[in-house]
C-alpha cells in the first residue's frame, strides 16, 4: 500500500461537479429518483435527491421508501468516486453496502456527502451520510466497498 | 386459507390480494413490484425489468439500489406476516452484498425470510436472483425495529381498512 492509497486527502478532484452531473443525467434510475449534484460549501460535491411522490414508501407517515434512501446513498458514493477518478473509466461497481437508518425520510429533498476512507488500486472504501434540513442530524449513513474501474477491467 | 366465518390472517390477505398490498406503497407501485408468493415470515417479490431502472447506461445493468429496494420492501412484508399482530415496522440496518450484475432485460425476484422476532427487533435474510436462488445477484441481512412509530405498515393498514 502506498502513502497515496492510505491518505484520502491525497485524492484530488479529477472531474468538475458539472461533469459528474452530466454522468448522472445519463443514468435512467438516477433520473427516476430525482438525483443530482451541487457544489459543496468546501469545494466538494453534495448529492441531492429531490422529493417526489414516486419515492414515497409509507403514505401514512408519510416517509420516503428506505430502498430509495439506500439507492441514494449508493449513488452518492458513486458520485464521490467519480469526482476523484480520471475521466474515461467505467462506473464504480458496488461490492457491499451497510446502511443504518436513523430517522424517517420526510417529504423534502435529501442531501448526502461521501468520504473516501481508503482508495486502493481496485477497491474503494466509502462512508456516506444523508440528511435533510440539518447535516448534524443525519437520516441515514452507509459504509461499503466499490470496485473501481481500470482500463483493463 | 381461512375458514368461512373466521377472520382472514394477514398472510392470507397478502397472498390473496397481492395488488392491494403493492398499491399501498407508492414507490413499490412506481417500480412495478408484484408479490409472487408469500407465507408467514417469507415473501417473494418481483421487479419487472424496465429501462428506467438502469444504473449503468453502458451495460444496461439495473441500479443496485433497485435490488436494495426490492429486498427492503419484501422484508417489510415478511416481517408483517411473521408477527402475531399488526405493528409498525422500521428498517434499522440493511447490509447488501452484490455477487453479480443483474442481466439486462430480465426480471428480478427478491426472496426474504424473517428468521427471528424478538420483542423489539425482527431479523431477516434475503436473496435476489433471476431464476435460480442458488445463483444470487445479491444477498442481504437486515434488522427491523418493531413498534417504532404509531403507523401500521402501509400494506397492513390498507389490508385492515378492507
Amino acid at each position: 500500500m502506498s502513502a497515496a492509497d492510505a491518505d484520502p486527502s491525497q485524492a484530488r478532484p479529477q472531474r468538475t461537479t458539472a461533469e459528474v452531473r452530466a454522468l448522472l443525467d445519463a443514468i435512467p434510475y438516477c433520473r427516476f429518483l430525482g438525483i443530482t449534484v451541487d457544489d459543496g460549501p468546501d469545494g466538494g460535491i453534495v448529492s441531492r435527491m429531490r422529493f417526489g411522490p414516486q419515492i414515497v414508501g409509507n403514505a401514512a407517515l408519510p416517509a420516503i421508501h428506505g430502498g430509495a434512501i439506500g439507492a441514494f446513498l449508493e449513488t452518492a458514493a458513486i458520485v464521490e468516486v467519480l469526482r476523484i477518478s480520471p475521466a474515461g473509466g467505467a462506473l464504480p461497481k458496488p461490492v457491499d453496502l451497510t446502511i443504518a437508518y436513523l430517522r424517517s425520510g420526510r417529504t423534502v429533498d435529501t442531501f448526502a456527502r461521501t468520504i473516501v476512507t481508503k482508495h486502493g488500486r481496485r477497491v474503494v472504501n466509502v462512508r456516506v451520510e444523508a440528511w435533510q434540513d440539518d447535516p448534524a442530524r443525519p437520516i441515514a449513513t452507509a459504509q461499503g466497498h466499490f470496485l473501481v474501474a481500470r482500463d483493463d477491467a | 386459507m381461512s375458514e368461512p366465518g373466521e377472520a382472514p390472517s394477514l398472510v392470507d390477505l397478502v397472498v390473496e390480494r397481492k395488488n392491494l398490498l403493492v398499491s399501498s406503497v407508492p414507490h413499490a407501485m412506481a417500480l412495478g413490484f408484484t408479490v409472487v408468493d408469500a407465507k408467514p415470515g417469507e415473501t417473494w417479490l418481483k421487479v419487472p425489468f424496465d429501462p428506467k431502472l438502469v444504473g449503468n447506461p453502458a451495460t444496461g445493468v439495473i441500479h443496485g439500489g433497485v435490488i436494495t429496494t426490492l429486498l427492503d420492501n419484501a422484508a417489510g412484508v415478511a416481517v408483517a406476516t411473521a408477527l402475531p399482530e399488526l405493528r409498525s415496522i422500521a428498517t434499522l440496518d440493511l447490509r447488501i452484498d452484490y455477487m453479480k450484475p443483474a442481466t439486462p432485460g430480465l426480471d428480478v425476484i427478491g426472496y426474504v425470510r424473517c428468521y427471528k422476532v424478538t420483542r423489539h427487533v425482527a431479523f431477516v435474510h434475503g436473496t435476489a436472483y433471476h431464476e435460480d436462488p442458488n445463483d444470487p445477484i445479491a444477498t442481504t441481512a437486515m434488522t427491523f425495529m418493531l413498534g417504532a412509530n404509531r403507523t401500521l405498515p402501509s400494506a397492513a393498514a390498507a389490508l385492515e381498512r378492507k
